[in-house]
């Protein structure tokens, strides 16, 4: 299998505590994975260690074959729960900051054609996101809902080869929630993302993802428990991705150890 | 109603701003009266019409020497300074502030540094600036310098070292360098920080100001004050420190004022 996204037996120890072990994963592009555990479980530090944040202390991650390097880069693209956004720029200035930082690389200002056409293109992909009104507003006249929509039109111009989202909804109304997923799962098809998602809901983990990663710690030595780290305990597939309540679910090579698993927070 | 829950509105709140200017001046002038009732030559709390009158000869009558009109050329010496000093303040907070703010490595190298030179207590340094740079204007301004630039580099850098990581991360997955990022991220949000803090330490530069113009100077305001102390010219010090305050208000309302027009985004909450 050819993946977008490789994980070769990754681990991340800070001294002798050890956060995640023997990661091995292959993340196929285009797909929509979605990553759940429970506090702790490394989810963020796995996320971390996409956006190139941290170095993995063994093992390696590719991206197209290539060795990820640890530094986070326009392949990569992420939307926070919060702070995605700059408050200091109006909605189409945040989303045109990419094409700006590529265009200009001492001033990162375009100006004539050049900039009317990124303004163009910003404006564009604003009224995909369903902010084509408030193009000239600045985030803290946005709602939550509204700041998540600008943060992925801002990460979307930059045609990242990874989406990467760490818990976007998390702090959103449910009807808001609804609203967001229905619109990051057009965007997953008409851009052709691939799309890795940390949350700690599960039925919104279900009900967007292909494919769904639960990180949790296989093992835990109750006298040491920063000496084995997290790792995606379940690795789930889903076929088909409705009905939301009843996925298709296969454990497979996957050996949980249930009295142990995971008792810390 | 509980007194925590009374709001008054923004007419009103103008009105009682001003009662307490109102009355401080009617207490004034009658302690005045009642002092000149007792003692016709009192020089302690002169008259309006007094003051009045000494400030019409610095006014009107040019200085026999210079040919100036000594308020006036008290008030550009004086502004001069300041001006020059908030400006060098001004100049290095954004220059070593952002390389602090932005960069960890140079944070590690110059941070203890900064603000060992900021606990120093800058009056204490002032014998030290007239014996290295004379007593001409280079030690007037290098006196506001050094009590107002650590303060502002520190302030700079905190702000900008405290931007969320998010934004970072973020602008670098955008493709940002950085000096792409410090350019177009973390600058313009520092920039009404650094405004905020020279209004902090408008206080400050007048302090630094008057104490050097105070000890070894021919001109300016602080000069002024503590030259005509000697013949206990109230009657000139009362109008000047309210010259003094009325500046540092126009300034203070200045930066305030270029800070909303600059930078409304940072202002969003006020309005």
């Amino acid at each position: 299998m050819s993946s977008l996204l490789a994980f070769e037996n990754v681990w991340l120890e800070y001294g002798d505590k050890v956060v995640l072990e023997r990661v091995d994963l292959g993340i196929a592009e285009r797909s929509f994975v979605s990553i759940v555990g429970p506090s702790g479980a490394g989810k963020s530090s796995f996320l971390r260690l996409v956006l190139g944040q941290e170095a993995p202390s063994r093992g390696r991650i590719r991206l197209d074959g290539k060795a990820l390097v640890p530094e986070c880069g326009p392949d990569r693209g992420v939307v926070f729960q919060r702070y995605s956004v700059f408050p200091h720029l109006t909605a189409l200035r945040n989303v045109m900051f990419a094409r700006e930082c590529a265009g200009a690389r001492f001033t990162a200002r375009l100006f004539g054609a050049a900039r009317r056409r990124a303004a163009e293109d910003a404006a564009a992909m604003l009224a995909e996101v369903g902010l084509g009104d408030s193009l000239h507003l600045y985030p803290a006249q946005l709602s939550g809902g509204m700041q998540q929509r600008l943060a992925i039109a801002q990460a979307l111009i930059a045609r990242p080869r990874v989406l990467l989202l760490d818990e976007p909804f998390g702090a959103l109304d449910p009807g808001i929630r609804q609203d967001m997923h229905r619109l990051i799962l057009r965007l997953w098809e008409e851009h052709a993302l691939t799309v890795l998602m940390v949350t700690h809901d599960i039925s919104e983990a279900f009900k967007l993802a292909t494919r769904v990663l639960a990180f949790d710690k296989r093992r835990i030595d109750p006298h040491a428990p920063h000496r084995f780290g997290a790792t995606a305990v379940y690795d789930l597939p889903l076929r088909n991705k409705l009905p939301i309540e009843t996925p298709e679910v296969s454990i497979s090579g996957i050996t949980i150890d249930k009295i142990s698993n995971n008792s810390q927070g | 109603m509980r007194w925590v829950n009374v709001r008054p509105k923004s007419r009103t709140a103008a009105l009682l701003g001003t009662l307490p200017l109102v009355l401080a001046l009617v207490a004034y002038l009658f302690a005045s009266a009642v002092r000149h009732a007792n003692n016709p030559a009192d020089k302690v709390l002169p008259t309006l019409a007094a003051m009045i009158a000494a400030m019409r000869s610095l006014l009107v009558d040019p200085d026999p020497i210079s040919g100036r009109i000594i308020f006036w050329a008290d008030t550009v010496a004086s502004l001069e300074r300041l001006g020059l000093g908030l400006g060098i303040c001004t100049l290095s907070a954004l220059l070593v502030g952002m390389v602090l703010g932005v960069l960890p490595a140079a944070r590690a190298t110059l941070g203890a540094f900064v603000t060992t030179i900021a606990v120093i207590p800058p009056i204490a340094l002032l014998p030290i600036l007239f014996i290295v740079f004379g007593l001409g204007e280079t030690a007037k301004v290098a006196l506001i310098v050094v009590g107002i630039a650590p303060f502002l580099i520190r302030d700079l850098a905190e702000h900008v070292a405290a931007l969320p990581p998010e934004q970072l991360i973020k602008a670098q997955t955008l493709g940002a360098s950085g000096w792409q990022l410090a350019l177009r991220v973390a600058l313009p949000q520092a920039l009404p920080r650094l405004i905020a803090g020279l209004r902090l330490s408008l206080g400050p530069a007048w302090v630094y100001l008057i104490s050097a113009e105070a000890i070894a100077s021919d001109v300016g305001l602080g000069y002024r004050i503590f030259l005509v102390r000697r013949y206990l010219s109230m009657d000139i010090i009362i109008p000047y420190v309210a010259w003094i305050s009325l500046l540092a208000i126009a300034m203070d309302v200045a930066l305030m004022q270029l800070s909303r027009r600059a930078f409304g985004w940072a202002h969003q909450a006020n309005r």
